[in-house]
């Protein structure tokens, strides 16, 4: 069985956002792996130390710097890697395209993805790319059972847990709290220098959505700050809850 | 071409509110505005969206339509639109609404505009503000297709009663048992009196600064007494004192209620990016110098361990 796991670049989470002429700056920020997608390729290296999947192929779109992205997963314990050079300005669909593309070729059985990247939040590419191939598609799961042509997956839903099977081949896309990702170990960075990277250029599709502007939000100003006994700052906190804020007490 | 639909979000009969803020909202732009309902008996619910100003509701009804699957209402919803031509469509941004949207927007190989907080629609025309960075900054899109695709944030577009005809149409029905892929074996309802932590209107979160359940026990009976969602950073779900479907942030949710209440939260920038739209913000913590401080309206520095029983017993006066 093969899977396929997409990875997207990302700020680190913990980066401060600026703006240079109008944009998003790059500047002096930590690149890492969406950390959704992190779990997907943890997701993809234990189906393959489960024996159930005989390799595992990470495929970024992007500018070459996302071959730092492919590397790391590669270091966890990827087989391979293709990167698929792309505009970073690329819209969710223009960038579905391209990976779906490229998925095609390669005839995977499990395609997994995180359910959302942590910059731009669209949480569209896996469901995307699910409908280009015309493969199911399980979204944000915590479990995933693979038996008999078959995933079994557990996924966070809309007021509860829902647990639904999928016939392969399927897009997974995973919720953070399925697994907890490993460290690349010294070995395994050694080894991904030596593991096989293609790269390829995106299909040149036109973008659907145009950015017209980027803004930082109104920074909230701080308020009153208050330090003195418990007794007596509870008081004001809770007279501050009643009378400005106006909270019902149930 | 003609109106706007508004996919309605609702499970057994029971209406999520954001519903009601899309149609709300839908009412602003000047177009027909249409309710769309998927489900088994549902048409008896037209009344309420007619509350909100819909002038027709679309029912589609059938067993397939029964519960939410991706397959069976995409491939019904495109013939509809096929049909009847909408200038837009919006969707709640819940974990369904977005994966119906995405898949039916690419189906129609058109744009999406996802998790909207701001939307500006005219005449087929939608350009719409998102949170980009779990709100970090703000992206203003134009999707350039038609019919204008988005999903709208829950608690964001205001409520606003107006009477709408509520004409009920029944379209063709054009989805079979053949389009859904998905089977659903088991779904387990989330057991909690306290509302979802996008949709209430108080949050009460609890971080490293509870020290562990005993802490996290006086944050939820502060939560339990305003009737509010509990929540919490990124310290206590890593360390097992809550579930990550609690998680507020940027790899968890990303909540805007009227009043949020951080306690024991040092305010790391992955927490503030999930809660620094709220209206209003308290916090309680120890560290005079914590980050959460610079967002809070109201800010104590102090014990949560000494300060929420007082706050809870005053409250009760």
């Amino acid at each position: 069985m093969k899977v396929l796991v997409c990875v997207k670049q990302t700020f680190d989470t913990e980066a401060k956002i600026e703006l240079k002429d109008g944009k998003i700056s790059d500047a002096g920020i930590n690149l890492i792996i969406n950390p959704y997608d992190e779990v997907a390729v943890e997701g993809g290296i234990q189906l393959k130390e489960k024996g159930i999947a005989k390799e595992v192929v990470v495929v970024s779109a992007g500018s070459d710097k996302a071959m730092d992205a492919i590397r790391t997963a590669l270091a966890m314990g990827a087989d391979r890697g293709i990167l698929v050079k792309q505009d970073t300005a690329a819209d969710e669909y223009a960038r579905a395209c391209a990976l779906a593309e490229v998925i095609k070729g390669e005839s995977p059985d499990i395609v997994l993805a995180g359910h959302v990247a942590a910059d731009d939040g669209s949480s569209q590419v896996p469901t995307r790319i699910a409908e280009i191939l015309g493969f199911p598609h399980v979204n944000v799961i915590t479990a995933v059972e693979i038996a008999g042509g078959k995933a079994t997956c557990t996924s966070e839903a809309d007021g509860g847990t829902q647990v639904t099977e999928v016939s392969l081949p399927a897009v997974i896309s995973s919720q953070v709290s399925w697994n907890e990702p490993r460290y690349p170990s010294m070995k395994g960075i050694m080894a991904a220098k030596k593991k096989p990277v293609s790269t390829v250029d995106a299909a040149a599709v036109a973008n659907k959505v145009a950015i017209v502007s980027v803004a930082l939000p109104p920074s909230k100003q701080a308020g009153i700050k208050i330090e003195d006994e418990p007794a007596v700052v509870g008081a004001k906190l809770a007279d501050w809850m009643l009378n400005t804020v106006k909270v019902e007490v149930k | 071409m003609a109106g706007t639909w508004v996919i309605v979000e609702q499970k057994g009969g029971n209406i999520r509110k954001v519903t009601y803020e899309m149609l709300s909202e839908a009412k602003k732009w000047g177009d027909e505005v249409s309710a769309v309902v998927f489900g088994q008996g549902v048409e008896a619910l037209a009344p309420e969206f007619a509350k909100f100003g819909a002038d027709k509701v679309y029912v589609v009804e059938g067993d397939i339509f029964a519960n939410y699957n991706t397959g069976a209402y995409v491939a019904q919803l495109a013939a509809m639109i096929n049909e009847y031509q909408p200038n837009a469509i919006i969707f709640a941004h819940t974990f369904n609404g977005r994966d119906f949207a995405s898949r039916l927007a690419q189906k129609l190989e058109a744009g999406l505009a996802t998790d909207v907080i701001k939307a500006n629609v005219s005449a087929g025309k939608g350009v719409f503000t998102r949170s980009i960075y779990a709100g970090k900054a703000l992206a203003e899109v134009e999707v350039a297709t038609v019919p204008v695709l988005a999903t709208i944030r829950a608690g964001v577009m205001e409520l606003a009663e107006s009477a709408g005809a509520g004409a009920v149409v029944k379209p063709a029905i054009a989805a079979s048992a053949a389009d859904v892929y998905q089977v659903v074996k088991d779904f387990i309802p989330t057991v909690s009196a306290r509302p979802e932590l996008t949709e209430a209107d108080v949050v009460v979160s609890g971080g490293r600064g509870c020290k562990g359940p005993e802490g996290i026990k006086l944050v939820e009976q502060l939560a339990d007494m305003l009737g509010a969602a509990l929540g919490g950073s990124r310290a206590s779900i890593d360390s097992g004192w809550l579930g990550h479907e609690l998680q507020v942030g940027q790899t968890g949710k990303v909540v805007n209620p009227n009043l949020y209440i951080a306690c024991g939260i040092s305010g790391a920038i992955q927490h503030l990016a999930g809660m620094s739209s709220s209206k209003f913000i308290a916090c309680i913590n120890t560290d005079t110098e914590a980050p959460i401080f610079n967002v809070s309206d109201f800010g104590v520095v102090g014990d949560l361990f000494k300060v929420i029983p007082v706050v809870c017993s005053e409250l009760k006066k």
